[in-house]
């Protein structure tokens, strides 16, 4: 039986309690400090909450989410909490409401246990840009976590919490999962409110879930989605992603030949295939398709992310919250604080941004940019007319070393580069973990289904994992 | 050589919804600063802007009245540039396509100026300086504003009132905006450049700010136009820039350079969708729209055959255009109703910086006194002698006229007998009268009014006056 399931029916036996169980977490926190996955945990809040969810439950109360803790990104609002965004500019600057995510969580009976850490404003896919430091992979702590959500990511993986919310733009959320072995998913633009994330490209961005297995994500993404008012480009669909075991008969699954030669670990490559050659044997219909505009994915994402990036990023001024740097006159002021608030990486997509969106530019770049994510969209839609779920590898190596890429950028944005599409697209995803390498790092595949057909993804998902049962190789859920 | 000024205007419309564009934040931006304000007006970081459906409603009026056309599509944009009062370090404005699209002022039966655009916008907070710290007041921020461009078709000062004042008068009676200068809640900035009569290009432009009246705007206009031929006249040249009209001094003053202009780096506002509007939603916006000021006073002039440019005083203010309505029916004598409100009734209600709606003088009141004179019961000058009084406590206007003796004398052998006297007790006069100076007919007239003190009934003076003198 799945983990969380397992949580869930010892909670409801009482041979577990939602007191003990939050207790327990913020333990293994603070044994795992190490790690840096939190940048702010809340022991005594956290607690305060496991009995209030305790008293609800005993009263009878059906909670979806039964009072499991939950990590929560560093750039989603929890009122009277920080929210760092992993920056130095905001570090201090507590939230006077909540991300409509976080009143969903308690409205479901999840504890928050704390802000997990994430690199600086999203930016990154290692964790390192973090003002708080890098965040260190469980499974080998030379290593990267994977990012931009690397917190969310670990504070899963090394078993600290169940769930976590992470943010995915262009694969914030698959990316790190896969490098830390635990199911991440990114679900359709729309489907989560994105009020109180605190924005990196809004037309790309989206919360989703962190969980042990498909059955914990699939829940914490059903607590977390509907419409909301206060989110114009949230969108009212019906949801009901409880994994159910698929026969995977005459499934029809895409496969993207060009994905697959540019995977450059061989591991990565053999557990790909591996898993194919079990969708096959499984009865699985395996289609070839054709998507020509994906190669330019990576680029075009960098124009649109930047650009909108560089415009929500200038909220930050020193002038109503977070920190500044005095000055004698406003200009100087705005230079001396972003200036020395932001980190390198922010600086550098700031500027990339500015520039894409500068008259004279703006239609060479940021035009032909949107253009070019239509156009991938189109092929999307294309290949999604013949098949039921997409099938890739998550990322083209395992998790690397830290240090690795801090100081080529253009390779770091590589490893982004069969989860950035799904973005461009709008399209929901999610990372299943599959096996080991030889050095035991987590490897894991991508799931990619048509827009809202979240439910496809779980399912299937939910097949593969029956077969491979990683959360059992890596021994989640010991509480 | 004879120039010709190129005039075209900007004017920012406050729109008097209840809440603000895209929160739920009330727009009293009079109250306690800072009071009214929550995550999404003060931009922070998370807080996401949703439309506020009225004010889309409300920018839909003024298109209509401007005839403008509506596009069904319209988007929003980030204009981006860094001031402390920008929260969130652009605005969110309508930029490649907005929601209303050319269209007019008509500012009287023959004369029109064209409009470019009408867009939505939010307005930013509001800096104030004290000492050497600056605070701002955020109650502003995020108020809906419709920006309504003029095309560059006006030619003067004059040119720039008049379309102003039908504008306003146009966003009161659509009930959208207050259109207050003073407090800011109508805005205007003027494009201002010169050419030689007959030369198709423009000029180099310069930008007029802090014009805080209809007549500052004429007055700055007036004031530019002259500076920029002279400027040309003696060999110099014009440089684009924004200046700032000093009304004390009544000059411009360049306040920053244009060329040092932002890039705004305006692109669509991803955290929207499309604004997306229906031909039922607009017809059903149509069939609420009222009488505008135009149509209004057409229709006094030939309802109530009053003067084409009575008719157009009247409807300026709709308050006003509907107390002259009630009295004129009251009354039975729209002349006399149109005479007496715009001479005695807004001296009053100026003196007092009242308007109409704090007026207490009733219709009913004030066609009781117009009737009175139709009647003769008084003379119009009783009838403004006693008009500050009625104005003041609505008392019967015949109730009064009876308190105070003020009834007119109409009794022919009662007025000979007061003429007869006036003419024995200013011998000289009649004489000097006789011998053809007939210009003192009009002391005689006086004497005898002061006798009656006013109430001899002018006409039967006239009459009875010719006759005795002529004997």
């Amino acid at each position: 039986m799945s983990v969380v399931r397992q949580l869930k029916y010892r909670i409801q036996n009482g041979e577990l309690s939602i007191v003990d169980l939050v207790k327990s977490s913020l333990k293994k926190a603070k044994e795992k400090s190490n790690l840096n996955c939190f940048i702010s945990l809340f022991e005594d809040k956290a607690l305060e909450h496991a009995y209030n969810i305790q008293e609800r439950v005993k009263k009878g109360e059906e909670l979806k989410l039964f009072g499991l803790p939950v990590a929560v990104k560093d750039n989603i609002n929890v009122k009277g909490s920080e929210t760092t965004c992993g920056s130095n500019i905001l570090k201090g600057y507590v939230s006077p409401y909540n991300a409509t995510v976080v009143e969903k969580l308690i409205e479901n009976g999840a504890v928050i246990a704390g802000k997990a850490n994430m690199d600086e404003f999203a930016f990154g896919s290692t964790n390192e840009t973090s003002a708080f430091g890098p965040v260190k992979n469980p499974y080998d702590e030379t290593r990267v976590s994977g990012g931009s959500s690397g917190g969310s990511a670990v504070s899963v993986a090394a078993d600290i919490v169940p769930f976590a919310l992470g943010s995915d733009t262009g694969g914030s959320i698959r990316q790190p999962a896969a490098f830390c072995g635990v199911v991440g998913v990114k679900p359709t633009y729309g489907r989560v409110s994105r009020y109180g994330l605190v924005a990196f490209g809004s037309s790309l961005d989206q919360i989703g879930p962190f969980s042990y297995d498909v059955y914990g994500a699939s829940i914490l993404l059903d607590a977390i989605s509907g419409f909301d008012e206060k989110d114009s480009t949230s969108i009212n669909k019906p949801s009901n992603f409880e994994p159910e075991l698929r026969d995977l008969k005459g499934i029809k699954v895409g496969v993207i030949n060009e994905f697959a030669d540019q995977i450059q670990s061989d591991e990565v490559k053999g557990v790909y295939y591996k898993v194919l050659d079990f969708l096959k044997a499984s009865g699985a219909e395996i289609v070839e398709l054709e998507l020509p505009h994906i190669k330019y994915s990576i680029a075009s994402y960098y124009i649109v992310a930047t650009s909108e990036a560089s415009s929500n990023l200038a909220r930050f001024d020193g002038v109503r919250y977070g920190n500044r740097v005095n000055s004698d006159n406003v200009k100087d002021m705005y230079f001396k604080t972003r200036s020395e608030g932001f980190g390198e990486e922010v600086k550098r997509r700031i500027l990339l941004g500015t520039f894409a969106l500068s008259s004279g530019y703006y239609d060479a770049y940021y035009l032909k940019a949107l253009g070019v994510r239509k156009l991938i969209a189109k092929d999307f839609e294309k290949a999604f007319s013949g098949v039921d779920i997409i099938f890739t590898p998550a990322t083209p190596t395992t998790a690397f070393k830290l240090g690795e890429k801090l100081d080529n950028p253009l390779e770091m944005y590589l490893s982004d580069i069969f989860t950035v599409p799904v973005n461009l697209a709008g399209l929901p995803a999610l990372t299943l973990p599959i096996e080991f390498s030889k050095e035991k790092l987590p490897i894991g595949m991508q799931f990619i289904s048509k827009w809202f057909d979240e439910k496809t993804m779980f399912d299937i998902a939910y097949t593969v994992e029956d077969y491979y049962k990683f959360y059992e190789k890596a021994g989640y859920g010991r509480f | 050589m004879e120039f010709e000024a190129v005039i075209g205007l900007e004017v920012h419309a406050q729109l008097k919804t209840k809440t603000k564009m895209f929160c739920s934040c009330k727009t009293d931006f009079k109250d306690e600063p800072n009071t009214n304000t929550c995550p999404v007006c003060y931009g922070l970081p998370g807080a996401l802007p949703v439309i506020n459906k009225r004010a889309v409603e409300f920018a839909i009026k003024a298109g209509l009245a401007f005839n403008c056309k509506i596009n069904l599509t319209s988007v929003f944009s980030r204009k981006n540039y860094f001031y402390p009062d920008l929260p969130k370090g652009y605005q969110i404005t309508q930029y490649e396509i907005p929601i209303c699209e050319g269209g007019e002022v008509k500012v009287d039966e023959n004369r029109a100026f064209r409009l470019e655009r009408i867009h939505l916008e939010e307005d930013a907070a509001k800096s104030m300086h004290k000492g050497n710290k600056t605070l701002i007041d955020f109650n502003r921020s995020g108020i809906p504003l419709i920006e309504i461009v003029s095309k560059p078709d006006m030619r003067s000062g004059k040119d720039a009132y008049d379309y102003l004042v039908q504008l306003r008068a146009i966003l009161r009676y659509l009930d959208i905006c207050d259109g207050n200068m003073e407090e800011g809640s109508l805005r205007c900035d003027a494009n201002i450049s010169v050419r030689p009569k007959g030369q198709k290009e423009l000029g180099t432009k310069t930008e007029l700010k802090n014009l805080n009246s209809f007549r500052f705007v004429q007055k700055a206009i007036d004031y530019e136009i002259k500076r920029q031929i002279e400027v040309i006249k003696s060999g110099g040249r014009i440089v684009q820039e924004t200046r700032l009209y000093d009304d004390r001094k009544n000059e411009t003053r360049p306040m920053r350079s244009k060329e040092e202009a932002h890039d705004y780096r305006y692109f669509p506002e991803p955290d929207l969708k499309p604004l997306v509007i229906t031909e039922k939603e607009i017809e059903e916006i149509r069939k609420k729209m009222p009488e505008l000021p135009l149509e209004k006073a057409t229709r006094f002039v030939k309802e109530f055959g009053i003067k084409r440019e009575d008719a157009h005083l009247l409807t300026l203010e709709k308050e006003l255009a509907d107390y002259f309505e009630e009295v004129a029916k009251l009354s039975g004598n729209p002349k006399t109703a149109s005479a007496l409100i715009q001479t005695e009734l807004l001296r009053e209600l100026n003196a007092e910086k009242k308007s109409v709606n704090e007026c207490s003088l009733k219709t009913e009141t004030l066609a009781k006194l117009i009737k009175l004179i139709d009647n003769k019961t008084i003379s119009m000058k009783i009838a403004k002698d006693i008009f500050p009084e009625i104005y003041k406590t609505n008392k019967d206007p015949e109730t009064l006229v009876k308190e105070k003796g003020l009834l007119q004398i109409t009794d022919e052998t009662a007025i000979e007998e007061v003429c007869k006297k006036v003419l024995e007790a200013n011998p000289k006069q009649v004489e000097t009268y006789k011998n053809g100076k007939e210009g003192l007919f009009g002391f005689f007239v006086g004497q005898v009014m002061r006798e009656t003190r006013g109430k001899a009934n002018p006409q039967i003076v006239n009459k009875i006056l010719k006759k005795l003198l002529e004997e």
